[in-house]
Formats: C-alpha cells, structure tokens, sequence
C-alpha cells in the first residue's frame, strides 16, 4: 500500500505507539484486501456497534482505555448501536440480577469511555442512526468509517454513501486516524452486482423474509433487485426506506450483504441501471413459494415448540416514525376487532430515543401506551444475550433478532395477530 | 493426504484437528454465548449452523469459506484471541471477508493470542477436508491435510 508521508510517519510512531498501532491495523486490513491507498472519512460523524458494557468483553475496554490514556488526537464524533438495559422492558428479578451483575457490568465504564471518545450525546444510541431525528445521515458518496451491519447497509444501498462491513473496534480507529484503506464497497468496481435476484411473487414480500432469502443465497455478494416496483415505487419515500431498511438488515445478518441496488429506487440504480450489473452475474429468482421454503427452513430452538409466546419484539432494526404510527393504528384497530383493551402477550415496540421523543407529542402515543405496549430505545438482541431467555418463548417479527437468539420469527401479521389476540393468532 | 497453497493473512504455524463449516460462519452467533458464559470448550452456538452447533471450537483448525452476520464478528474474534479462547487457526476456501480480516488483524497486533490465518484456499480444500482430520499449517501458507 502506498502511504502518504504523514501516513508513514503515523505508522513510524510520530504521534505515539498507539496511534502507530491503529495505523499498523489499518494498513494491514487493507493489505488483506489489495488496498493501494487510503482514503480520508468525509463523513461528519461515525458510527460505532459496540454499545454494550459486557463484562466478557473487557479486552475491549482495556484496548479502549489505552486509546484514551494515549491521548490520541480527537477523530470524528460518532453515534453508537442502542443500550442493553432499559427499565421499562419487561424483566423478572432474575433477568435483572443476570443483566446488572453478571453480564452489563462495563456498562458504565464504556459509556464513559465512549464519552472522552466523541459520542455524539444521549440520543447517539440507535442502530437507525440514519433517520432524521437522529441525525447521522451521511450524503451520497461520502466514504464512512462504521460498523453495525444494519446501518453499512442502509448507508451503502439506500443515501448511496461508500462503507465496508467494518468490525466494531476497526470503525473507531478509522474514525480517530481520519482514513480508510480504500476496498471493496469504497470502490465503483466493488459496487457492481454478481447477482441479479428477480422478484416474482404475487404479493408484497415480507421485508425480513426477502432480505433474509437474499443474504442467504447471496452471502457477501451484491444483488442487483428487479421486479420490486409495484409494491416500493421509484420514490425512496417513508414507506420505501423502512422497507429497505429492514429487508437490509435481514440480508446482512442472514448473510453479509453489505451493498444491494433495486432497479429504479436506489441511486445508483436509478442513475446508472443495468449497467452495476457485472458480466457474468448469477440469477435468483424468489417467488412466494422460495419464500415459504426459507421460511419453513428456520429452526425452532425453544425448549418447548408448542409453546405460548410470552414476549414479543418488533423493532429491530429500530423503527421509524412512521413504522411506530403504522403499528400503533394497526395495534389499535386489531384490539378492536377482537375485542380487547390490551395486547395479549407482553410487547416491546423498539424505536431511536429522538424519534420516540417525536411520537410522544401524537396522541397515539397514548394509545399505544393504553393497549399496554412498551416503547423503548433498548437492543432486543442484547436483551435476549440472557440465558434466561433461552427458556422464553419470544416472538418476533425481526429476521435479525431470531439469526442471534432464541427469538422465533413471525410475519408482521402473523405477530399482530398474537399481540392483538386475534382467534386463531398463535 | 493432500496439501493446499494459500494466501497467508496473519503469519504463523500450528497443527490442530479440522472443525469444518460448509457454510458461512457466523462470529457473533457462534460465540456470544460460549464467551459470555465462559464455557471452557468455547462450543459453538450458532443454530444456523448445522455443521458447528454445539460442537467445541478451542483449539481447532477452523476450516470455513468465510464469516457472515453482524459486524461485532471482528470484535467477538479479537475478544477469543484476548481471552485465549480462539480456534488454533482459521482456514479459508474464499478470499477472506473483511469482518474476519479485521478479528484476525486486531487480534494479531493487540493481543498475544497467537492465530494463524489463511485464506484462498479453494472450493477443493473445503471440500477435502472433514471434521477430525489432522491439518498443519505451515509458514508459507501452505495447508497439510
């Protein structure tokens, strides 16, 4: 790799023996990617996934504390993937015990660590940094510095801004040196499709069932999507960017997609069509009858199948404003056709602080909290990290949540169903 | 036996018994509960994973075409190797993908944990190679199955 002089004198240790280590992994992260050069992050803030203070993870604070200690240079502010704990959601003695005193122990520690690091403030943690209320919402082109695979997808596919699949821990130090070794999605040949995936199902595809199909097949490939335009449009309105967002989120952690482009929707479809499709691409096509396989694929791993649900999570990644209104009138209008006050099985609505700080000013905030559904900024995924969940029959309508946990996977109607207490929901 | 030549990302020699996943391997599935619950064996927990689930990773020869999942899967692999707790090496049929290159890499320049890593090193490879063989990792990359 060819390093600029200041580059060379960063890794010859100029400005320390930390910063010359950070240096040293970049450069050989992007060795292992036939990286020629870096590349300065043009975006105004990073992001990081690490978000949670476990105690098994020390080695990363220990690594985090040398940074500060090292005094390095402050990089770009950053927002973080949302806290593990949240009162609000429901928890025995038990789980509380597991979560403060054996596993959440760091928990403080890291958030002020992340404090001197340059976290972005109190509405920072979200995996949905991108919507507006949030704030980090980067422009196309921009070359980032992330991780949290949910949020590299979105940013890649949807604002057409340029990310790899970073780790935690690489993120930040490609936000403190200011560079990136330029691979991979940072590159316009490293955009291009491998695979074209023609939908052909007769209805609208479940978001987290499409994406979960494609990053199965796909893996770390790029899909170039056709045949979604009678259900997303051309227009990247609310609607279509909490479609993609969730379908992404699927196909990152079902696989490790990282990029994808839908034909006339996304930006660099729309400006350059076919022609991001490399030579030589494969063919997948996806049917209702694909996505019912894929379904029917997943394992159950409660301890008893048959068991009733007793948690529900919708959520992950966390929800738009408009997804929040959507559920709450759905929510609504579903107690009332069964003829219920509350939902039949404890539920938690996930959301980012500052867009549940925007729906708190409608009034159906209120229903919502009157048909007994929690709202919350936690992450379901570290919330089901407890053991104790592995007993829990939770149910969720997140393809991500069940890849990582225990968490059995439902369509949306299929949980609005269970929650509303619908005859013959499950 | 049969040898393989492949692309060496993180220098280093060991023999290990193979552990074979014919699919991706998910790092944060396969270890989030093994090092939060410090099972000795490190067994694997990803239920995605037929080929893993429930079976002992310390100490093994990885073999794998590549990771896939969340992008904690470098940071949970920087962890193993801080906690000794990684596999003896990690073999790759693929080019590696950037989530382990980034465990791999930070593990070797943070941490003492020691972790060979190849990669490329062909769809043949992870075709031969069986859960419980014996492979050997030389310095050059080359694989001794």
């Amino acid at each position: 790799m060819q390093l600029t002089a200041e580059q060379q004198a960063l890794l010859n240790g100029e400005k320390g023996e930390i910063m010359a280590k950070i240096v040293k992994t970049l450069v050989m992260y992007g060795d292992s990617f036939g990286a020629e050069r870096m590349v300065p992050v043009s975006s105004k803030y990073g992001h990081t996934v690490i978000s949670f203070g476990l105690k098994v993870m020390s080695p990363v604070y220990d690594l985090y504390d040398q940074l500060i200690q090292a005094g390095l240079p402050q990089g770009q502010k950053f927002t973080a993937d949302p806290r593990p704990l949240d009162k609000n959601v429901p928890a025995s003695f038990l789980d509380n015990f597991v979560f403060t005193k054996l596993m959440y122990t760091q928990q403080e520690r890291y958030e002020e660590q992340l404090n001197k690091l340059g976290i972005t403030g109190e509405d920072a943690y979200t995996c949905a940094c991108y919507l507006d209320q949030v704030g980090n919402k980067p422009e196309k082109g921009e070359v980032l510095s992330w991780a949290e695979s949910s949020a590299v997808i979105y940013a890649n596919s949807v604002l057409g801004a340029r990310c790899n699949r970073n780790s935690g821990i690489l993120e930040l130090m490609g936000s403190i040196a200011g560079f990136v070794p330029e691979f991979g999605l940072l590159t316009d040949e490293g955009r291009k499709a491998s695979w074209v995936v023609e939908v052909r199902c007769k209805n609208r595809p479940e978001a987290q069932l499409l994406g979960s199909a494609i990053g199965m097949k796909v893996m770390e490939e790029v899909p170039y999507i056709k045949g979604m335009g009678p259900w997303l449009g051309t227009e990247l309105d609310g609607a279509a960017c909490a479609y993609l967002k969730d379908m992404g989120a699927a196909a990152a952690s079902n696989g490790a997609v990282g990029l994808y482009h839908v034909e006339g929707l996304t930006p660099e479809a729309k400006e350059q069509g076919e022609s991001l499709i490399a030579e030589g691409a494969q063919v997948y096509v996806i049917d209702d009858n694909e996505l019912e396989r894929v379904k029917a694929s997943y394992p159950v791993i409660w301890k008893n199948p048959n068991a009733k649900p007793q948690l529900a999570f919708v959520g992950c990644p966390h929800m738009s404003l408009q997804q929040l209104r959507d559920w709450t009138d759905a929510v609504t209008a579903g107690l009332k056709a069964s003829g219920r006050k509350k939902v039949a099985i404890p539920t938690v609505f996930t959301a980012p602080t500052a867009v549940i700080r925007e729906f708190e000013k409608e009034d159906r905030a209120a229903a919502l909290k009157e048909a007994g559904v929690v709202l919350s900024y936690i992450c379901p995924l570290m919330y089901m990290n407890n053991p104790l969940c592995k007993s829990k029959a939770v149910v969720t309508s997140s393809n991500k949540l069940r890849t990582y946990t225990s968490a059995r996977y439902y369509t949306e109607a299929e949980i609005l169903d269970m929650i509303t207490g619908k005859e013959g929901g499950k | 036996m049969r040898q393989f030549k492949g692309r060496v990302v993180v220098p280093g020699t060991c023999t290990a018994e193979a552990l074979v996943s014919r699919g991706g391997f998910n790092t944060l599935a396969s270890y989030q509960m093994a090092l939060m619950f410090g099972d000795k064996e490190v067994k694997c927990g990803d239920q995605n994973n037929p080929d893993l689930y429930k079976k002992p990773m310390l100490g093994k020869a990885l073999c794998l075409p590549m990771t896939i999942g969340s992008t904690t899967g470098g940071m949970v692999l920087y962890t193993a190797c801080a906690l000794n707790k990684q596999p003896a090496c990690m073999l790759f049929s693929m080019p590696i993908d950037s989530l382990a290159a980034s465990g791999a890499i930070l593990g070797a320049v943070w941490t003492e944990g020691k972790m060979p890593v190849v990669d490329s090193l062909g769809e043949e490879f992870l075709e031969y190679v069986q859960t419980g063989m014996t492979v050997t990792v030389g310095p050059d990359g080359t694989v001794t199955v």
